[in-house]
């Protein structure tokens, strides 16, 4: 199948997505409106992720540092002047942001030029790190962000955080960020530049006596990463309209990354897949939290029960498919027409057995 | 072509390189032989920058290339196939040979090349689609070999290319380098395997911890009693 034909497909499938969306943000209630925009910043966060990690191999661990710039900006900039003064009582806020006020779309790509920019301060040294260092840098990094969060309240509100933030995420906006870094992660990877990348996870010696320039490749991609973090990070806070600095612990981070690994690392189509996954098996595992009995055995209320069932459940995918639920494999037209054609054709011999 | 002089290069406190010579001319074969941490591959690996020198100028047709970044040195057409079958294992022996042409832009020149360098290891055609991982030994060495030549380099460093490869390769890997030779690609080639380097090389240098402590051409070092006793265990 041409490229002409998979593009057609993709418009298709992109306009029944868009019918789709108009129709979940007008008739599903609140509860399953933000299990859906939670999931599909995830699938920002994670596509993301897979970019640093699972394409150009470097462990970076620095998302919810990232998301926390890019929710502090939003927040920032989105709120009107007179309610951030009203607000801020412990340290009055320090200019310019007392007197600028932007729209939600200039808010976000500002968000993402911020977080970009850190990615580009701490990716210059962090980057010569590999491997489990490079983690644990990545780690710190996003701790340190923060605990300044914490520290400054002229800018944060320190830990009493900023509240009333108003909700412009809606399933438009969150879903429309996610296809844009799929649109541009999947561009990239494709390009030659995405093949430097994917070279440089494979082996950086092989890939630097090719000619790659190492730590160019290394630091676009982390800060290109970072940029949708900061975009995914302005879209969370103007979705639960409260942060604060314990919203963006290290767990957010672990959350992303577990994401990127039960899809498959390399596979954006298994990032998204994991990402709705994630989301919504947590949600229906609370059932498992209100307590429920197996015949006559009764198991009572236990909260973070379903922690507890959603790592058991991780390890076994660990153990039983290491490469994650997708692997490298990646969703194209052709290959879902192979499918369907392998059963359809499938279905015929076992009939006629002609064909 | 390639002209080293005095190269002094450091690991920390360990003079790895004391003050190299040698030439590399046009359209011939060189070698540099040695025994392990003679500092073979760390000449190499400077020539293209990938280890910084000290001291001493590295020149390519008469322009300093010393320290400069590697990826300039891949665009001056030096390639340098890395010890070990460095392939790229979860990617396509396809996508290895593309990403060897990566500081190319010129994708009519690049899809000639791929046709070339699957004449010269037919081998690989076959295996196209498969994954560099799941090739044999051989057929990996013939794959970085193959990534190497899609840069178009003039100048083609070869690391050890007959490690740990059953006698018939090494055999086969030699007959590649005298094909490639034959296409007026000029070879460098670092080994250990002695008696098979010398005979394909127009000329050969010895190292010794850092050092080039005997030159001759390949039929003279063959000969050299010194030679014979320390690697060709005579």
């Amino acid at each position: 199948m041409g490229k002409k034909k998979e593009a057609r497909y993709t418009i298709l499938a992109l306009i029944a997505l868009a019918i789709l969306v108009y129709f979940a943000q007008n008739n599903l209630d609140d509860y399953k409106l933000r299990i859906l925009n939670i999931s599909a910043i995830y699938v920002t966060l994670g596509v993301s992720l897979n970019l640093i990690f699972g394409f150009t191999g470097q462990f970076s661990l620095g998302h919810a540092g990232f998301m926390a710039i890019g929710a502090y900006v939003t927040t920032l900039l989105v709120l009107p002047p007179w309610y951030k003064e009203m607000i801020f009582i412990i340290k009055p806020l320090i200019w310019p942001f007392t007197i600028i006020q932007a729209p939600f779309l200039i808010a976000l790509i500002i968000s993402g030029i911020f977080a970009a920019g850190a990615a580009l301060l701490i990716g210059l040294p962090v980057l010569r790190l590999k491997g489990d260092y490079l983690g644990i840098a990545t780690l710190g990094f996003a701790e340190i962000i923060r605990i300044i969060a914490n520290n400054i309240p002229q800018v944060t509100n320190g830990a009493l955080g900023i509240k009333g933030i108003p909700e412009f995420t809606n399933l438009y906006w969150s879903v429309g960020v996610a296809i844009f870094t799929i649109y541009i992660v999947r561009g990239l990877i494709s390009s030659s530049y995405g093949r430097a990348l994917m070279a440089i996870r494979e082996n950086e010696i092989a890939a630097e006596a090719i000619g790659v320039n190492l730590t160019y490749h290394k630091v676009m991609s982390f800060t290109l990463s970072a940029f949708f973090a900061g975009v995914a990070g302005g879209l969370f806070a103007c979705l639960i309209s409260t942060i604060d600095p314990k919203a963006f612990m290290f767990t957010m981070s672990y959350n992303i990354l577990l994401v990127v690994v039960l899809g498959g690392m390399g596979s954006i189509t298994g990032t998204v897949l994991a990402a709705f996954f994630y989301n919504f098996f947590l949600e229906y595992l609370r059932s498992v939290e209100a307590g429920f009995s197996i015949g006559p055995l009764t198991i009572p209320e236990i909260p973070g029960l379903r922690m507890v069932t959603f790592s058991i459940l991780l390890l076994l995918v660990i153990i039983f498919r290491q490469q994650g639920l997708l692997g490298g494999w990646e969703f194209s037209w052709s290959r879902l027409i192979n499918i369907i054609k392998k059963i359809f054709f499938h279905q015929r011999a076992t009939e006629g057995g002609n064909g | 072509m390639l002209k080293i002089e005095n190269l002094h290069v450091y690991f920390g406190g360990i003079h790895a390189l004391k003050g190299i010579n040698f030439d590399v001319p046009e359209g011939k074969i060189i070698t540099l032989i040695g025994a392990n941490g003679a500092g073979k591959s760390t000449t190499l690996r400077t020539i293209c920058s990938l280890v910084k020198a000290r001291n001493g100028k590295i020149k390519l047709k008469d322009e300093e290339i010393t320290n400069i970044a590697p990826e300039l040195i891949v665009k001056r057409g030096v390639a340098l196939i890395p010890e070990g079958r460095k392939i790229f294992p979860n990617l396509t022996v396809r996508e290895n040979l593309e990403i060897g042409a990566f500081i190319r832009s010129d994708r009519e020149g690049i899809t000639k090349d791929r046709e070339w360098v699957c004449e010269l290891f037919p081998r690989l055609k076959e295996r196209l689609w498969q994954k560099g991982g799941t090739l044999s030994g051989g057929e990996q060495q013939m794959l970085a070999v193959a990534r190497g030549l899609m840069s178009r380099p003039k100048l083609l460093m070869l690391d050890e290319p007959s490690l740990g490869l059953a006698p018939l390769l090494v055999k086969e890997i030699f007959e590649i380098i005298q094909r490639i030779h034959e296409e007026g690609i000029t070879v460098l080639l670092v080994e250990q395997n002695a008696f098979a380097a010398l005979k394909i090389a127009d000329y050969a240098y010895v190292l010794e911890t850092g050092r080039v402590v005997l030159q001759g051409t390949g039929q003279e070092l063959l000969g050299n009693d010194q030679v014979k006793k320390a690697y060709l265990g005579e």
